[in-house]
């Protein structure tokens, strides 16, 4: 009883701590700050996996857990900070929507997520599931990072975080989507995060910046 | 977990816990010197300094400017007063304390508000430029720092259903699982912003400089000297301790005393100290990495603040 209950307080955090990782992603405005947030993220999502995989004896959570830890929180922010060192001084130094607006926005989706998913907490029952709302609070703000936020890690970051979100939501909701399934999934967004980071590359290459509104117009 | 009776061990609890700020207040802010000079490589002053600061100031003769009115000569007390009342009136070495109900959060913070309200007024009072300047900039970042503390407050007593620090604390050591719930995680975060806002360190304000163009806490008091200085600069140490101190308490409460015996409140008092202490080392060795933000950023560092403690209340609604 005792380990469980510390189980499901260790889970309440880790899932604390994903939205904690979105919530400094639209804060920070340093590009390796947000790139910092991401990483603290991935540790928690991996935290998730593994806490679920010891609590409920499932050994293919430790190895979701491990795949976690290597590609979300070590090689997807590797790749970033490498994009990062590309453009040293380049931050959301003027982002689409300003920083203290896109907090209370944060507050609001935040708010947003948990009344829209009362009905879901309240038909299932038990602790993982009553943490679900941090989930989807975390793909509300990764989506209003890809719309608010014009640097190319930003929106890198912004989908990053919206795949966290889900990462997170499917964990608590199924305890452990099939390994197969889930390493799918990651693979997916690595590839996605190094085509992405090709192009940007290229974009740095030929425009000397990483604005995105730089791609405005058409060039021969 | 309010206490009706008033014994003599309270009663010495409560003047031990004011006494042991007064002393130990500049001493904290020496050691936060000394170990800023060290990892900057410089040698830096010893710890004691402040205190022979004080000491300096104390034996120089009062001076008021000219047409300065009660306002301006009351501020320092009234600063030094409410913070001497909020250190008597928290249970910071005993959960006991002397006034029952005595320790509610909210009125510790309006406690240490109505001293930055006394001394901006004192600045104004003056009639000078930076005076002026130094209060509105202050005004300013408590206006944003204010509702981000009580929010962050309100997080932890939604928990326990009480706004009281000995019943925070008490639910804490007797449920240690609630150290670690995500509510306390997101408002520990805002906390930490707003005691650096509150006690103008950085990157908020940065204490060592006279810099017209940033300093908010030196311009408020650039025309007080002498005793009254001295006043002020030991009711902001000990402020800056009391915060940390608070800090402590709130998010690490073992080792703090539950009964008001003797070996308890000793064991107390070392814990407090080294806890205090700790912060203050981890702190200051932060400072050594940080520049001070530009005034028009710390709004948004104080927006932060308050975003993370919204959290942190509907964290604590989503768990319950």
């Amino acid at each position: 009883m005792r380990s469980d209950s510390l189980s499901a307080a260790l889970l309440a955090l880790t899932s604390g701590l994903v939205l904690l990782g979105a919530a400094v992603a639209l804060w920070r405005r340093t590009a390796r700050g947000i790139v910092q947030a991401l990483r603290v993220q991935g540790f928690a999502l991996a935290g998730t996996a593994v806490i679920l995989g010891v609590q409920l004896h499932v050994a293919l959570l430790l190895v979701t857990g491990a795949l976690l830890i290597v590609v979300k929180a070590f090689f997807i922010p590797f790749l970033l900070r490498r994009l990062v060192r590309l453009d040293p001084t380049g931050g959301e130094s003027d982002p689409v929507v300003n920083v203290p607006a896109s907090l209370v926005a944060a507050v609001l989706l935040t708010l947003a997520a948990f009344v829209a998913t009362r009905p879901l907490v309240q038909v299932i029952h038990g602790v993982p599931i009553t943490l679900a709302p941090f989930g989807f609070a975390t793909v509300l703000i990764g989506f209003f990072v890809l719309v608010a936020r014009r640097r190319a890690v930003s929106q890198m970051v912004g989908l990053l975080l919206i795949d966290n979100g889900i990462g997170l939501v499917a964990l608590l909701l199924t305890t452990g989507v099939p390994l197969l399934v889930e390493l799918g999934g990651t693979l997916d967004v690595l590839l996605v995060v190094v085509v992405l980071r090709v192009l940007a590359t290229r974009m740095h290459a030929e425009l000397g910046d990483l604005d995105l509104d730089a791609l405005r117009e058409l060039h021969d | 977990m309010s206490v009706a009776v008033v014994s003599p061990w309270i009663i010495g609890s409560g003047l031990l816990q004011v006494g042991l700020f007064l002393l130990g207040a500049p001493l904290l802010v020496g050691l936060m010197r000394t170990v800023r000079c060290r990892m900057e490589g410089r040698v830096g002053p010893p710890i004691r300094q402040p205190w022979r600061e004080l000491r300096k100031l104390l034996l120089k003769s009062r001076s008021q400017p000219e047409h300065s009115t009660l306002v301006f000569a009351i501020a320092p007390v009234v600063l030094m007063a409410t913070t001497l009342v909020v250190v008597w009136l928290t249970p910071l070495l005993s959960v006991r304390v002397t006034l029952s109900g005595g320790s509610d959060l909210f009125a510790i913070v309006f406690l240490l508000l109505l001293g930055s309200v006394s001394l901006s007024l004192a600045a104004l009072d003056t009639g000078t430029a930076f005076g002026g300047m130094g209060s509105s900039r202050l005004m300013t970042i408590v206006a944003l720092a204010e509702p981000a503390l009580l929010v962050a407050i309100l997080a932890l007593a939604a928990t326990v259903h009480s706004s009281s620090l000995a019943t925070i604390m008490l639910a804490a050591l007797h449920h240690p699982i609630w150290l670690v719930t995500p509510q306390r995680l997101l408002s520990f975060s805002a906390f930490v912003v707003v005691v650096l806002a509150e006690s103008g360190r950085l990157p908020v304000d940065n204490p060592a400089t006279h810099l017209e163009l940033t300093m908010i806490h030196e311009a408020l008091i650039l025309e007080y000297s002498g005793p009254d200085l001295a006043l002020i600069k030991l009711a902001e140490s000990i402020r800056l301790t009391f915060l940390l101190a608070l800090l402590a308490n709130l998010f690490f409460p073992w080792g703090v005393s539950f009964s008001a015996s003797g070996i308890s409140l000793l064991i107390g008092t070392f814990v407090l100290l080294a806890k205090v202490a700790v912060l203050g080392v981890v702190i200051s060795a932060g400072e050594v990495a940080v520049a001070k933000l530009r005034l028009f950023r710390v709004p948004e560092l104080l927006a932060g603040a308050f975003m993370l403690s919204i959290l942190a209340v509907l964290s604590a609604l989503v768990i319950a």
